[in-house]
């Protein structure tokens, strides 16, 4: 809450909040474009035999790509990130915690939610958009190899892409993307803020940050499924 | 403004949970007064001086910093009064992401315009005045020993320019030349900076070296407070004992 005022104050350090958003766009990259180069191939795989068998191939490009902007790419990228980022975030805030780092902070008069939780909740929420994107077109390409193997014609598979993806799909997902980003940092500052008794506290705080964002970026996706499909209206 | 001493304490009272830590403790420094708080491991010699910040807050009572009741200060307001005082922490608490001369320009650099060359000139002589050389400015804390850790923990306080400055067993842990070095440098600090300083140790040979004055914490209360010979001197028997540093008499331990 604090962090918010904050940010709604203006009260924001550059220097840190381009050190984090660094930190997190490019430490996450790659096992986010692996899991979702994987996710795409695997469900691509699954789907597109049997659309082929059932002559429906028309649709398994829309199919795939409208699952991985919806679900897959801000879900999965979420998780990713929650396990790689939302961890060392708790942990390094952690460790400040039971070594005085963030009373040090305090005594020199910095408010810690202002140098520590600020910068990365901002960080979180710009750049976890930023890698769903990427995510997006990294799970669609791979579904377009795969899709394309199994016998659906290239431009098949574009049209129906075309034909079911929408911009509302693709925006939906950003939205739940930032949503996580908030979740993750939160949680994992939280976390770590609140770390006490030395190596253990830290490995507690590590620990349920990664368990709690992830529950609640599952329990988040279900409702904002639920919000964006009734806005919708189909 | 002369009447007021730098620091004081008034009936404080610290209870977590159950347990009550200080039990209406009441100090005074005096300006360009070196004070010691004394007492035994556990007794909340720490958090009687995470008090005087407001890293801690009183469950009843006052901390007047100068003129200022601080515990009547949010945590925004309190800010202006940190920037008054320098804490050594411990542990130093260094923020182990930094170099060492990142640690000691970070006080100025968040609070104060400098230009670059200024901010150079102030770490290098805060670093100088507690005996470190510009070698060390680009080190990680972790590649320090304790000893120096310490330091640079004091330098990092002292770049803030404070008038008070509050030691949480600056010598613990540490060989006795270092130690010796550091009281040297808490005398001096008084002498040439004018600083009034709050020590908090069990370390009563090297205390009674160079503090004005003293206090016994004992079950939360201060029990006996002095200069060192009148402490030595004392008839108390809890001061007696602890000054002794012996196993028989009221205060039991095991």
């Amino acid at each position: 809450m604090e962090a918010l005022g904050d940010i709604v104050r203006g009260r924001i350090r550059r220097r840190e909040l381009t050190q984090q958003m660094a930190v997190l766009g490019f430490d996450s990259l790659p096992i986010v474009l692996l899991t979702l180069l994987a996710g795409g191939m695997v469900l691509a795989l699954h789907t597109a035999r049997e659309l082929v068998n059932l002559g429906a191939q028309q649709y398994a490009g829309g199919m795939v790509a409208v699952s991985v902007a919806r679900e897959l790419g801000p879900v999965l990228t979420a998780v990713v990130v929650a396990a790689r980022v939302g961890s060392a975030i708790a942990a390094e805030l952690g460790s400040m915690k039971t070594t005085e780092q963030v009373d040090a902070l305090r005594s020199l008069a910095v408010s810690p939610v202002e140098y520590l939780v600020v910068p990365r909740l901002m960080a979180a929420v710009v750049m976890l958009p930023v890698l769903t994107v990427l995510a997006d077109a990294t799970g669609g390409l791979g579904a377009y190899i795969v899709s394309v193997t199994q016998g659906i014609a290239p431009e098949e598979y574009l049209r129906s892409v075309q034909r079911f993806l929408t911009a509302y799909d693709l925006f939906g997902g950003l939205i739940k993307a930032a949503v996580f980003g908030f979740i993750i940092a939160t949680v994992a500052c939280h976390s770590g803020l609140r770390a006490r008794g030395g190596a253990q506290g830290v490995g507690h705080a590590t620990t349920s940050a990664v368990v709690i964002s992830i529950v609640l970026i599952y329990v988040s996706d279900y409702f904002l499924s639920w919000v964006m499909l009734s806005l919708k209206g189909t | 403004m002369g009447q007021q001493p730098a620091v004081r304490l008034e009936q404080v009272v610290y209870e977590v949970g159950e347990r009550c830590i200080l039990d209406g403790v009441s100090l005074r420094v005096e300006h360009g007064e070196i004070k010691a708080v004394i007492g035994l491991s556990g007794s909340g010699k720490t958090t009687l001086l995470r008090h005087v910040v407001g890293l801690v807050r009183a469950t009843s009572g006052a901390v007047f910093v100068g003129e200022v009741d601080i515990t009547k200060l949010s945590e925004r307001e309190l800010d202006e009064i940190r920037r008054g005082t320098g804490f050594v922490f411990q542990g130093a608490a260094l923020f182990d992401s930094l170099t060492v001369f990142e640690n000691v320009a970070f006080g100025p650099r968040q609070h104060r315009r400098l230009a670059q060359s200024g901010l150079r000139r102030l770490v290098r002589e805060k670093l100088a005045l507690v005996g470190l050389h510009e070698e060390v400015e680009q080190q990680m804390p972790s590649e320090l020993s304790g000893g120096m850790r310490k330091r640079v923990g004091i330098a990092r306080a002292l770049a803030m320019e404070p008038r008070v400055m509050l030691f949480d067993e600056p010598t613990a842990g540490l060989d006795p030349i270092t130690s010796r070095a550091i009281e040297d440098l808490i005398v001096r600090l008084r002498a040439e900076l004018g600083m009034s300083c709050l020590v908090v140790s069990h370390d009563l040979e090297a205390l009674f070296r160079f503090v004005d004055r003293a206090a016994l914490l004992y079950g939360g209360k201060i029990v006996a407070t002095g200069r060192p010979a009148e402490l030595r001197s004392s008839e108390d028997e809890l001061v007696r004992q602890f000054v002794a540093g012996s196993v028989e008499g009221p205060i039991h331990v095991l």
